[in-house]
């Protein structure tokens, strides 16, 4: 029996910022891991990657990232993914330092 | 120290100008991701976890105050106002946007520095002792051959595309600094029959493989140097892998052929290259010495410094940590700890940093290093300049006295940052820091170095602490192995494992065990823990460290 998919999202780093960036539903780009697409099948996860690859003028390096259903939306599975869409534990830096200025969408 | 000639200047500003222009190509489309990384990365550009990274190459760790402001200038204009100084004296800058990074390589190039080099598959910026010119030890100052070095290895055309990265560091004293041993060559200057030359060492290295350069030439005359530089690095060109990145540096090369294979191999390349070199390197190498030459050190009464250290605790204590043995006995050499309990490893502020070059220009020669270890050195000052030196440093959350202690901690920047890591490594050091700074053990337990890494490529040297930590990613769950035992001196040893890994929120508890034995086992107050591991072994430490069941279950011996 096939092993059950786990959930993921397209993520990247935007390419003037590096700011690490997800694929919405719209086939935007959003910045908060809460807003991104969940994709539950391998094909429409394949989709959309190359969807993503296709926009090297925004997003760089984009990539599938598991991720479990939360309270607000997708949540990282691992302990990277959670830097990623938090920012380091050093300092209060990055998105977990994210101001209202800074547009949510891409 | 080296002042840029017309030629230098010239290349690193039309440098600059190339890679503006190759980030409005890849901004407009023109150039795909593909074409662009390598681009970006010979001109020092990453893409880590959050953000882009600018590593700026600091040669053998040499920055006079006017660069020491301009890095600052850096950090508030374009980055979050402080810089990272690495392991490999380099400065990283952790959140720059694409766009404004060719304006930061043209505010480096007006104070005669440059990212080029930083990454890539190049020779990289070449380290030194940061002790140089002012070591009580030293047989001759090591900068004019690093900068020797530097200038015949950037952008030279034979050694763009090597198997892998290579790195060069240069020590001028027996008692080495600059870890040579751990490079893929190490320069070490020594004297034979009163003729200054080269031992020259080759195949060290960290990483996943750690490995004890060997020597290859136990004396090399001065005029030789370049001429067999270049035949090591073309014989390692032609034969270092290609198949494996994983076996691609010159250690692994040096195991698989062997060191006397490579020096045959050498030998006759050098054979071929030394005719080429028809000794204007010698006339240039000259020029540069004579730009390195030692201060006019003053003579003054220390009578300042003495009553200071009788009457004020807390400059003694700073005085007899962060204070090594200078060549002239009314100099000190004044190591700046990076490292205030629980702040970041090697993270500077843009305001710490002008703190420093002022200091640096007023009383300190204009003269600063940045070390290996993350910290910033004042290489020679007065004694009677050393009280009003403290007090500055004291205002600015400069004058912690740990160096060479245990929270004087090497760690790369890890997870937080990284796009390499496997585990953090940073909030491990505060957290071990700050636990040693609460139990006020740290000058008990004296001398150590406690080097952490966030992943077997080893930037954070874990293989040569005296207790050495790895982080690695254990089933998606942060992990974390020890090693005891390394040394990054003139010896060179690997540190050995001791077994199971420890969760992070075990891994403060198991290294206060380590310490708290030795504080146990020691002979005397003054043997250090480095001397009661030689003498013991390590099974009272791995019994101090295992009480049953004390790496808990997350435990794997991997």
């Amino acid at each position: 029996m096939a092993r059950p998919f786990t959930p993921k999202v397209v993520t990247a780093n935007e390419l003037i910022s590096g700011d690490v960036i997800y694929l919405a539903v719209d086939g935007s780009w959003v910045r908060e891991l809460c807003m991104a697409l969940v994709l539950s099948t391998q094909e429409d996860a394949d989709a959309r990657l190359f969807e993503a690859e296709t926009q090297p003028h925004i997003a760089v390096g984009a990539y599938l990232a598991d991720v479990k259903a939360g309270a607000t939306g997708p949540e990282p599975t691992h302990f990277r993914e959670a830097f990623r869409a938090k920012g380091p534990s050093n300092r209060v830096h990055g998105k977990q330092e994210r101001t209202e200025e800074v547009p949510a969408h891409v | 120290m080296y002042d840029y000639a017309d030629f230098d200047d010239h290349f690193v500003r039309t440098r600059t100008a190339q890679f503006r222009k190759q980030v409005e190509r890849r901004i407009s489309g023109a150039l795909t991701e593909d074409e662009f990384k390598p681009l970006r990365l010979m001109n020092g550009v990453y893409l880590q976890l959050h953000a882009y990274m600018l590593r700026v190459a600091i040669p053998y760790g040499s920055v006079n105050p006017d660069q020491m402001r301009q890095l600052a200038y850096l950090a508030d204009k374009f980055d979050k106002g402080y810089g990272h100084f690495t392991t490999r004296q380099n400065i990283q800058y952790n959140w720059p946007t694409l766009s404004d990074i060719p304006d930061m390589l043209d505010a480096l190039a007006d104070v005669q520095m440059h990212a080029i080099q930083t990454s890539g598959n190049t020779i990289r910026n070449v380290t030194a002792d940061h002790f140089a010119g002012a070591a009580a030890d030293e047989i001759e100052d090591p900068r004019p051959t690093a900068e020797l070095i530097r200038q015949w290895s950037t952008d030279h055309p034979e050694f763009q595309f090597l198997p892998r990265k290579f790195k060069l560091a240069v020590t001028g004293s027996p008692e080495d600094r600059a870890v040579t041993k751990a490079h893929d060559v190490g320069i070490r200057i020594v004297k034979r029959d009163g003729e200054v030359g080269y031992q020259i060492i080759v195949g060290g290295g960290l990483g996943r493989t750690p490995v004890v350069g060997q020597v290859l030439n136990e004396f090399l005359p001065r005029a030789d140097l370049l001429p067999y530089l270049e035949a090591i690095v073309a014989v390692y060109n032609v034969l270092g892998r290609r198949d494996n990145k994983y076996k691609a540096r010159i250690k692994i090369t040096t195991m698989e052929n062997g060191i006397e294979k490579i020096r045959e191999l050498v030998d006759a390349k050098f054979a071929q290259t030394r005719p080429l070199f028809s000794g204007v390197d010698q006339e240039h190498f000259a020029r540069i010495q004579a730009s390195f030459p030692q201060p006019e050190f003053k003579s003054a009464d220390t009578g300042a410094y003495d009553a200071a250290y009788a009457t004020d605790p807390g400059f003694r204590s700073f005085a007899d940590t962060n204070l090594d043995v200078h060549r002239d006995d009314q100099h000190a050499i004044v190591t700046i700890s990076i490292k205030a309990h629980g702040e970041t490893p090697g993270d500077a502020t843009s305001e710490q940093m002008r703190v420093m070059a002022d200091l640096a220009e007023s009383i300190g020669y204009s003269d600063l290093r940045i070390s290996h270890e993350q910290n910033v050195i004042l290489p020679h000052v007065h004694k009677s300049d050393l009280p009003k030196l403290y007090a500055t440093l004291r205002a600015h959350g400069l004058a912690t006295a740990n160096a060479g202690l245990i929270s004087d901690i090497i760690a790369c920047p890890g997870m937080d940052y990284c796009a390499l890591a496997t585990a953090r490594a940073i909030p491990v050091a505060q957290n071990i820091a700050t636990r040693f700074d609460e139990l006020k053990l740290e000058h008990d337990i004296g001398p150590i170095k406690l080097k952490i890494s966030g992943c077997i490529n080893a930037c954070g040297h874990h293989h040569l602490g005296h207790i050495g930590i790895l982080g690695l990613d254990r089933a998606g769950v942060e992990n974390y192995q020890i090693t005891l035992g390394g040394d990054g001196g003139a010896d060179t040893v690997i540190g050995k494992r001791t077994g199971p890994g420890f969760a992070y929120d075990q891994i403060v508890p198991a290294i206060e065990r380590i310490l708290l034995a030795y504080l146990d086992l020691r002979d005397t107050a003054e043997e250090t823990f480095l001397e009661a591991y030689r003498r013991l072994g390590d099974a009272p430490f791995k019994a101090a460290l295992y009480p049953e069941g004390a790496a808990g279950g997350k435990s794997h011996a991997a």
